[in-house]
């Protein structure tokens, strides 16, 4: 919302400090997101006179035009109009002056001789069209002055108000006058007297047939009315809020809304059917041609206002028509100002996408009881241009039961100041809420609040408790500190979910945050199933689909990196997937992507083996159950229990092809909700024995059918307490073995606590180990 | 014999001085103190002399020679042990710029980090930590939050909608503030937390906005708590987070929410003012939509974006680059 300065001042005298006044209003809850300062003068353009004219020998179309700017010192100045005489007052833009169109003056020579400045037209200082010839000003305008001030064209300064849902009466310079005026202890200009009655009887009568939806409207007929243009004054300050000045009777139209937030319609009286108003719900599929030209087909939900012929000639709150539209030979208007119910209106807006100034605030709530006030102004600006304005048998009011009545509640002082930190009396409050209109009756030691009804948004004691404290201003209520008797810090979750972090990071994978939507067409590519949670109203189409996994996105972020020469990425997602499910809500979880970049499968078991001891986590490894979208001979799924709680492996070469990724994927993605949900067992401490260790080397030729996890259970249960440390350090395929089978090397450390190791302590191990490898068909080499 | 003993000796001792490595010594120490050294043959036969006048003075030569040859040799050894070294350093000599390669860290997004960093300076304060879903209920998005139907401040959140349940049912999350209610309904007060997490707006994106990004929200609530309280929270905030130079304002505003409510902004050490979040007391009518009793628990709540601070922090143009995961753009952090 624009306010103008000067208009507000009117309204309330705040002085001219305009920072200071910005500060008031952004201190009061309306932001001041910026103050601009519009029309006046281009700096550096002053008054001066043509004392001659000096033509050049050689240039016909630029003489020398000699002129005084008041200091009787004489410059010339290049030109190439010829519309001025000696004697003329006219605008000079002295060197370095910058122009509205961005030129910067300067005393570029011509023809060898500098030119001390330009001569303006009134297009080239932003005052019009007219560029036919330099401004001529009028005679006896004072010299060397800034030409907006010799001409009495002030400068208007705008706040541009950030006005907040609950405030509809700071739409208005008004609403914004009442709070300035009660912070700086001054007094609002008193609303305009309705003026006298023309003794001629002439009324538009009103029908209210939808009278929930309108519950008041009123009429007023104006005759005298003179269309011609509005005073300056008038003119400068709509331009400056933001609206382009037209006509008077449109102007004061604007006005009056844009001062007392006011909407109102101004009908050409001739031309309203039966001489009255009928407001009723359009029929389904009634059309109505509004102002702007268009013909909108209407709902049963709209509301109009029709003639009392019941032709349509506007859409209620929003536009009016355009078979009653003020022209130049309009003499009588009938004027309409209403209250409509605001919800409904909101309704109709959305539905038409047809949005006003006048729809802006009703869908906001106008002042039900503001429309006198309006009117009055209404009529007394319209008389500064149609002096023999007369306004016709008052105000024909129509209102129904449904316009908002009084409201009124009981305010605590004890509670506003439990809530405030201040020891604030019901006088106190009193004196902080009634100069912003709020009526007050002490009752007790409470206080009955009478609320204004240009304040719809104070329902309850809690709305005057922020009115309290606005006035009285939130940088004097203190800054105390609440002391909890809690200790604060992260959940057990959230603690391991910070250790796991850590781990990653500490394993060379860094971190990715993919977007969570995903292209309909993102989860077949990546080989998993299409059901998925849908958008209903996706910001870019296509991308309508909530995640069911941290693969997709990943897959595109090792793609994107691969197609700018960084191979080899390894990443890692900690975020939500969505499943979708018949709860409430869909089957959201917490869930760990890590995808690595030109590594295979058994990095990813690395990685997982790493985090399971890191994390305390134990999940079984099931290579016979396929994860969908991963590499079918080199991935498991994780199991805890019966439910499959991660994938391991490596992407299905037809997902990385689909993603444009050339080298493997070695990928592990884990439900960390399931994971990080239990505390893990604290290790406990193992003796580290003090007596020497020896390393037993076996290898053993083991069926491909039989997985290593297998062999190694078998080692460790048959090498017994003396096994300290068991590491596979070479697999071996090829010539020497027969076919399907592979040879496996390990290292057994073993170690006694109490005694040194004999070499009979080593034979038994190796002879219990190779009798029970030898049951599952490994055969000890060498 | 003592010419003897004198003879090997100084034989030895010329030789060690013309010794010009550590293996000419060592040769010296075998050939004159070794096994069949010609030191230690003189001293086998010590035995074969007459007398014991003979034997103690060709023992005494001999201990005088041993010694002398022995600490000579030393010296020697040192000599050229301490030269070899050096020679020894100056050929493993490595340019210490000259290095192919990293170890090789993980990154933590920028936002992971500004997100940790909040938590930490609230814990510091006092507070716990908690989550909600990102996927909503309406209810708990906005009725419960003092929007119902048709409330206007629901067109201030661009709100997406998911394809759940009965229509407009489910949205995606606008805030953190659904997470107030979900705390306020699981836990009695006192209740001092803070509610980071993925927060989503259906509006375009640009370099200062996302349609995904991530706030931080707090709630106090416990008896007496007041606006000065909140005040005075914000302000240890901002101190604690940004540095003692900095301080903090409440400004009105409006916040279905909360009432009174405000903005907040942070004043740096240079006088500027930034606007950095909304607060106020929590209303009424949320107290009670959490089951709380508005008459006897009162309190205050705050948000502001997490994102915003990372991309301060890191002086980030576009917070669009935030999510590229380009790893030239996260290995930068």
């Amino acid at each position: 919302m624009k306010i103008v300065h000067s208009w507000l001042n009117e309204l309330v005298p705040v002085g001219d400090d305009i920072d200071a006044v910005a500060n008031i209003i952004t201190n009061l809850g309306l932001a001041v997101e910026s103050v601009e300062r519009v029309g006046g003068s281009v700096t550096g353009v002053i008054t001066a006179q043509v004392l001659r004219t000096e033509p050049h020998p050689d240039a016909a179309k630029v003489h020398r035009v000699f002129v005084d700017a008041g200091d009787g010192v004489e410059r010339h100045v290049w030109c190439g109009a010829f519309n001025m005489q000696p004697g003329d007052v006219i605008p000079l833009a002295t060197p370095g002056t910058r122009m509205p169109d961005g030129r910067v003056i300067e005393p570029k020579p011509i023809l060898g001789i500098s030119s001390d400045g330009m001569l303006c037209s009134a297009n080239e200082l932003g005052l019009g069209n007219d560029h036919s010839g330099i401004l001529i000003l009028p005679a006896g305008t004072p010299l060397g002055l800034p030409y907006g001030e010799a001409l009495g064209r002030g400068e208007e300064v705008v706040y541009d108000l950030d006005v907040l849902r609950n405030r509809p009466d700071c739409y208005g310079h008004l609403g914004v006058a009442r709070d300035v005026a009660a912070k700086l202890g001054a007094t609002v200009l008193a609303a305009p007297a309705l003026p006298a009655l023309s003794s001629t009887v002439l009324s538009a009568t009103v029908e209210l047939v939808a009278g929930d939806r309108c519950p008041r409207f009123t009429s007023t007929v104006i005759s005298g009315v003179t269309v011609t243009e509005s005073p300056d004054w008038m003119r400068r300050r709509l331009a400056a809020a933001g609206m382009r000045p037209i006509s008077n009777v449109v102007d004061v139209s604007n006005y009056v809304m844009l001062e007392t937030n006011q909407p109102n319609h101004a009908y050409d009286f001739a031309t309203l059917g039966g001489g009255g108003f009928r407001v009723r719900l359009a029929n389904e599929g009634e059309v109505l041609v509004t102002l702007d030209d268009v013909a909108r087909t209407l709902t049963a939900d709209d509301l109009l206002i029709c003639d009392a012929l019941d032709r349509p000639i506007g859409l209620a709150a929003i536009m009016g028509g355009q078979n009653t539209e003020i022209s130049e030979t309009t003499t009588t208007i009938a004027l309409e100002s209403a209250w409509f119910e605001p919800a409904a209106i909101m309704r109709s807006v959305v539905r038409s996408g047809l949005r006003s100034e006048a729809s802006a605030r009703f869908e906001r709530g106008v002042d039900p009881l503001g429309i006198e006030r309006g009117i009055a102004r209404f009529v007394e600006l319209l008389t500064l241009t149609c002096p023999d304005l007369m306004v016709h048998d008052g105000m024909v009011d129509a209102r129904s039961e449904h316009l908002p009545g009084v409201t009124k509640f009981s305010v605590r002082p004890v509670r506003v100041s439990a809530l405030l930190g201040t020891s604030f009396d019901a006088t106190s409050i009193a004196a902080l809420i009634s100069p912003i209109g709020f009526g007050v009756e002490h009752v007790g030691d409470d206080l009955e609040v009478t609320v204004p009804s240009w304040r719809p948004d104070c329902t309850q004691e809690v709305d005057i408790i922020e009115e309290v404290a606005r006035h009285y201003g939130y940088d004097l209520l203190g800054k105390t500190v609440p002391k909890s008797t809690l200790p604060g810090g992260l959940s057990g979750v959230q603690q391991r979910r910070r250790r796991l972090r850590d781990v990653l990071l500490g394993l060379g994978l860094s971190e990715a945050m993919p977007h969570p939507f995903l292209a309909a067409d993102e989860l077949s590519k990546a080989g998993l199933p299409s059901e998925a949670v849908r958008l209903a109203n996706p910001l870019v189409v296509g991308d309508d689909i909530l995640r069911t996994s941290l693969r997709p996105g990943l897959l595109k972020a090792l793609a994107f990196n691969e197609s700018h020469r960084r191979p080899g990425v390894a990443l890692f997602e900690i975020g939500h997937v969505y499943p979708p499910s018949s709860d409430v809500l869909p089957a959201e979880h917490e869930s760990l992507g890590i995808v690595v970049a030109g590594a295979d499968a058994r990095a990813a078991v690395a990685i997982w083996r790493e985090l399971a001891a890191a994390m305390g986590w134990g999940a079984r490894l099931d290579q016979g159950s396929i994860p969908a979208g991963l590499h079918t001979s080199r991935s498991a799924t994780l199991s805890l229990g019966k439910d499959a709680i991660g994938a391991v492996g490596e992407i299905h070469p037809e997902v990385t092809d689909a993603f444009d990724i050339a080298e493997r994927v070695a990928v592990l993605e884990l439900n960390v909700t399931v994971l990080l949900a239990s505390e893990p067992r604290v290790p406990h401490w193992k003796v580290t024995g003090r007596f020497p260790s020896s390393d037993l080397d076996l290898a053993f030729i083991v069926p491909d059918t039989v997985a290593a996890e297998k062999l190694d259970k078998a080692v460790r249960q048959a090498a017994g307490p003396l096994l300290v440390d068991l590491s596979l350090f070479d697999v071996y395929r090829g010539a020497g073995l027969p076919e399907g089978t592979r040879s496996l090397a390990y290292r057994l450390r073993l170690q006694a606590l109490d005694r040194t190791l004999t070499d009979e302590d080593v034979a038994s191990v190796r002879g219990k180990v190779e009798t029970a490898t030898a049951k599952m068909g490994a055969v000890l080499r060498g | 014999m003592i010419d003897q003993i004198h003879t090997a000796r100084d034989s030895a001792l010329v030789r060690l001085a013309a010794a010009t490595s550590s293996d000419d010594v060592r040769t010296v120490e075998l050939e004159v103190l070794g096994k069949r050294g010609t030191l230690t043959d003189l001293k086998a036969g010590l035995g074969r002399l007459a007398t014991i006048d003979e034997k103690k003075e060709a023992g005494r030569s001999l201990n005088e020679a041993t010694t002398q040859v022995s600490d000579a040799l030393q010296l020697r050894l040192a000599e050229f042990r301490s030269t070899e070294r050096t020679v020894q350093m100056e050929a493993e000599r490595i340019d210490l710029t000259e290095v192919m390669q990293r170890p090789g860290r993980g990154h933590a997004h920028v936002v992971t980090q500004a997100w940790q960093q909040l938590e930490d300076v609230f814990i510091g304060l006092g507070f716990q930590v908690a989550e909600g879903p990102e996927v909503e209920t309406d209810w708990y998005n906005f009725e419960a939050l003092n929007m119902p139907a048709n409330h206007p401040a629901r067109s201030m959140h661009d709100t997406f909608y998911v394809e759940h349940g009965e229509p407009g049912s489910t949205v995606l999350r606008t805030h953190t503030s659904p997470v107030q209610i979900r705390v306020m309904q699981n836990i009695q007060p006192p209740i001092y937390m803070i509610m980071p997490g993925r927060v989503f707006r259906n509006e375009t994106t640009d370099a200062t906005h996302l349609a995904v990004f991530h706030q931080i929200e707090g709630l106090v609530i416990d008896r007496g708590i007041t606006l000065a309280d909140l005040a005075g929270t914000i302000e240890a905030f901002t101190k604690a987070f940004f540095g003692e130079g900095f301080s903090s304002r409440l400004r009105p505003s409006y916040f279905p929410f909360t009432e009174p409510s405000a903005e907040f902004d942070i004043r740096t050490p240079a006088g500027d003012w930034l606007e950095l979040g909304g607060c106020g007391m929590v209303h009424p009518n949320v107290l009670r939509a959490g089951g709380l009793d508005p008459e006897e628990w009162s309190g205050f709540a705050f948000g502001f974006g997490i994102d915003r601070m990372a991309k301060e922090r890191h002086a980030i143009g576009d917070v669009r680059e935030m999510y590229s995961n380009d790893i030239r753009f996260i290995e930068q952090f």
